[in-house]
């Protein structure tokens, strides 16, 4: 970069490079490029000289080696004769699914929450008040490891579940609350399952087209269709009638007590549950900030006007106050959602195998391998980071006021 | 419009207004409107007064018939003897712990208060600027006189660091003012390093002039650490960030380029991951031989991570200033320099004040995530030396309840001053 920036003096004086407003902005630019390899350059040769001196090198293949050790939830298969490759992957499948569970329930939460606290109710206002600073005024390890704790303390052991004499019992038959877990019941999927749940996808979309069209009608016409009513059937009546058609597809496995412990179901072990719950919890205090600040966004004077025009309380909501309050809220609603899954790395206090876990603890702790597995851990961050914020543009531009 | 004097009688006094009814009055009326104005919200403050109520007499005696002098979980329970309560007494032996760590020696306690005591009175006048602008200089003063009394030694190094930087900053003055910016900036770092090497020669010579008791950063622990490393890391990345922010905004390509890939990267990666790398990769990128200890590893990254985030803020603040005092600048004939210095970055950084602020808080609550690289701040402490002591095995919702306490009052107290900073930066007339 520093040759244009010679080839172009030839003809001026030196001093030109400082003084010359035209040229100072590519003197410095070229400065500032050079330090930064020289600073790259001398990390770099740092680096290599540790490495070798404490005999090391930077590979690769101990990605295909056998990893050897087990990992306790596995939504993959997965067992301890495979890669360290697939461990790293079963620990990215964790992180994301409880980075999943936590942002749709802090948004519920959040959502709930904000909306309460603007409530003329004095007690309600006031207890989500206290909610919101309790939770966003400690820090996130404390309300994991709190959670984790008390869960693991207060909730009974399984043997208290057995016998005629048993001392806790199971909600509906179905899940079972125990100190190593929460056992809940599993779906198992026969022949025919996939064609339910296509039968539902398609009448999700089919709602939403005639809605659209309902919409399309109004505005054309000036008649009301009618939507609710129409949407719940459409939503409802093909599912169920594939699911009996093809003789139930669909089961549940109801969780069991065999011997000391249950069997069958869907264990989530205490870890994810007190992951997922504090996350939820303690993002969800934010969120709810966030929407307190959208709705008082929206000035009075909105509300009002669309009052004004006659329209009923419902529908001020959904087609004046909502819309302009969104574009308030999802913003910073989206950065929480990157601040959760930034935040499940967290699952290592409470040892939930996330890819903080697998690949960042006992992958790295077993091979050695530190600068590499930091590395690709920071990648896999980054790229979800980085899919989000994109996501984020993508929905800015889209909801760009319009202005002339 | 007859008027009418055969009237016998009209009233010369109004009547009094006779009383509202009971309905619409005092609490009545208050209890109407706020609690039970509708079939939802009566159900609603049933639901959560059933709620509080069942809270506290969850937590009341528990709390209330608390043992506050045994010396071990054991005895605390044989005391209690089946009634709920809580051990306070796990905070009235192991205070001490949770607050400086389980290796600071006890003798030395008094330092590290005086340092915080003495963080009180110097962030006062940054905080407030009602109090009179002298006390600035008990600001400037504070973070070397805070590094004699944590880390002990001999008070001539930060007196030699100290004056390093008074002569840099005097020598940057007269050539900036002489010569240039750049020259200025440069002539102030040779002047710093002369006088810290020079000094070093005299700190080695005189290692006991007036010296406190040295104490090692691996010996730092418990909230101690917490507000250490908070301190540290946000006072050092706040200058680092409105660089990067400047950086980010200049429309010279590369170093906008350095500064995006930077920023965005730190901020789309978990601290965690950053800490890793303190712990078990960052001293592979020192010079060999070089044994930077954990403690100033874990600041410099958590610094880094911090300025990212702040860098966002100023940039944020930067964006907000309209157009025309950037124009306004240039047609005084200002130089970049002088141009952010007088008129720009004033202005920016007051409107950035509260999310540095936001930022602060996040940070300071992050520090506990050093627990997870075996660092023993207040979680650490919790979690190993205390929590897995013979004596208080089991333990843990007093320790954590304490530890709620300490960083509620610490992060509600700096959010509520954020909140009043920024009515009072408020210029509009709503």
């Amino acid at each position: 970069m520093s040759s244009p920036t010679g080839t172009e003096t030839s003809g001026f004086r030196l001093s030109m490079l400082i003084n010359d407003t035209r040229y100072r902005s590519l003197t410095f630019q070229a400065i500032a490029l050079i330090a930064l390899i020289f600073a790259i350059g001398y990390l770099v040769s740092n680096l290599f000289s540790n490495l070798s001196q404490a005999g090391l090198n930077i590979k690769w293949e101990f990605f295909t080696d056998t990893a050897g050790y087990d990992i306790n939830q596995m939504p993959i298969a997965y067992d301890n004769q495979m890669s360290h490759g697939r461990a790293s992957m079963v620990g990215a499948v964790n992180t994301l699914i409880v980075a999943f569970l936590a942002c749709v329930s802090a948004t519920v939460l959040g959502v709930a929450a904000g909306v309460l606290r603007l409530s003329k109710n004095w007690v309600v206002s006031k207890i989500m008040a206290v909610y919101v600073e309790a939770f966003r005024n400690v820090p996130v390890l404390i309300w994991i490891l709190i959670i984790f704790l008390v869960m693991s303390n207060l909730l009974p052991q399984p043997r208290e579940f057995r016998g005629d004499a048993a001392t806790s019992s199971m909600w509906f038959d179905m899940v079972a609350f125990t100190n190593r877990g929460i056992y809940v019941p599993s779906l198992i999927m026969g022949s025919g399952a996939w064609t339910v749940i296509l039968t539902f996808l398609a009448s999700i979309a089919g709602v939403i087209w005639f809605r659209r069209h309902a919409t399309k009608v109004l505005f054309d016409t000036g008649r009301m269709i009618s939507t609710f009513l129409p949407s719940i059937g459409v939503l409802i009546v093909p599912t169920v009638l594939m699911f009996f058609i093809l003789g139930s597809p669909i089961g549940l496995e109801y969780p069991e007590l065999k011997g000391f412990n249950f069997k069958g179901g869907l264990h989530l072990r205490l870890s994810l549950i007190a992951l997922w719950f504090a996350l939820a919890i303690y993002t969800g205090a934010f969120i709810a900030e966030n929407v307190r600040a959208g709705i008082q966004a929206i000035s009075s004077g909105q509300t009002e006007a669309a009052a004004a025009l006659g329209l009923w309380p419902g529908k001020v909501m959904s087609l004046i106050v909502l819309p302009q309050a969104l574009r308030v809220i999802v913003p910073p609603l989206i950065s929480q959602y990157l601040n959760i899954t930034k935040n499940s790395s967290l699952a290592i206090a409470v040892g939930y195998m996330d890819i903080t876990g697998t690949l960042g603890g006992i992958t790295l702790n077993q091979t050695g391998r530190a600068i590499e597995c930091i590395l690709i851990l920071m990648l896999f961050y980054l790229v979800i980071s980085l899919s989000i914020s994109a996501i984020m543009n993508i929905y800015n531009n889209t909801m760009k006021l319009q202005e002339r | 419009m007859t008027d009418s004097p055969n009237i016998s009688f009209v009233r010369h006094v109004p009547l009094p207004p006779s009383p509202s009814p009971v309905a619409q009055t005092g609490i009545i009326k208050w209890m109407r409107e706020n609690l039970f104005s509708s079939i939802i919200n009566s159900i609603l403050t049933i639901l959560s007064i059933f709620f509080v109520v069942k809270m506290v007499i969850a937590a009341a005696p528990w709390a209330w018939n608390g043992v506050w002098t045994t010396s071990s979980l054991r005895e605390c329970r044989e005391l209690l003897g089946g009634t709920t309560g809580a051990c306070w007494s796990v905070l009235t032996e192991r205070w001490n712990q949770l607050v400086f760590g389980f290796t600071y020696p006890k003798s030395e306690y008094w330092r590290p208060t005086l340092a915080f005591v003495l963080l009180m009175a110097s962030v006062a006048p940054v905080l407030f600027s009602r109090l009179p602008r002298k006390l600035l200089i008990v600001s400037a003063v504070y973070p070397f006189v805070a590094f004699w009394l944590i880390w002990g030694g001999t008070i001539l190094t930060p007196i030699f660091v100290g004056t390093a930087l008074l002569a840099a900053y005097f020598s940057f003055v007269k050539m900036e003012q002489h010569v240039s910016f750049v020259v200025g900036l440069l002539t102030g770092l040779v002047v710093a390093v002369a006088v810290v090497y020079l000094g070093g020669f005299v700190t080695e010579v005189q290692a006991g002039f007036i010296a406190l008791e040295p104490v090692a950063s691996r010996d730092m622990g418990g909230f101690m650490l917490n507000l250490i490393l908070g301190t540290i890391c946000v006072s050092l990345s706040i200058p680092l960030g409105i660089i990067l922010a400047l950086g980010r905004q200049s429309n010279l390509p590369i170093i906008k380029g350095i500064c995006v890939v930077f920023i965005e990267f730190i901020r789309g990666v978990p601290l965690i991951t950053l800490l890793f790398v303190a712990n078990v990769v960052l001293s592979y990128f020192f010079p060999p031989g070089t044994n930077l200890d954990l403690i100033l590893r874990v600041i410099i990254m958590i610094t880094l991570f911090s300025s990212a985030y702040i860098a966002e803020v100023i940039r944020g603040g930067l964006a907000a200033l309209p157009r025309g005092q950037y124009e306004a600048a240039d047609s005084l004939g200002l130089d970049y320099p002088q141009a952010m210095r007088l008129i720009i970055l004033p202005q920016a950084l007051k409107i950035s004040i509260p999310g540095i602020v936001n930022v602060a808080v996040g940070l300071f609550k992050d520090t506990t995530l050093v627990s997870v690289i075996s660092m023993f701040d207040l979680v650490g402490m919790i979690r190993g030396p205390i929590g897995s002591s013979t004596a208080w095995t089991g333990i843990y919702w007093e320790l954590y309840v304490f530890a709620i306490l300490l960083f509620f009052v610490v992060c509600y107290g700096i959010s509520q001053y954020s909140q009043w900073l920024e009515r009072q930066l408020r210029t509009d007339h709503n």
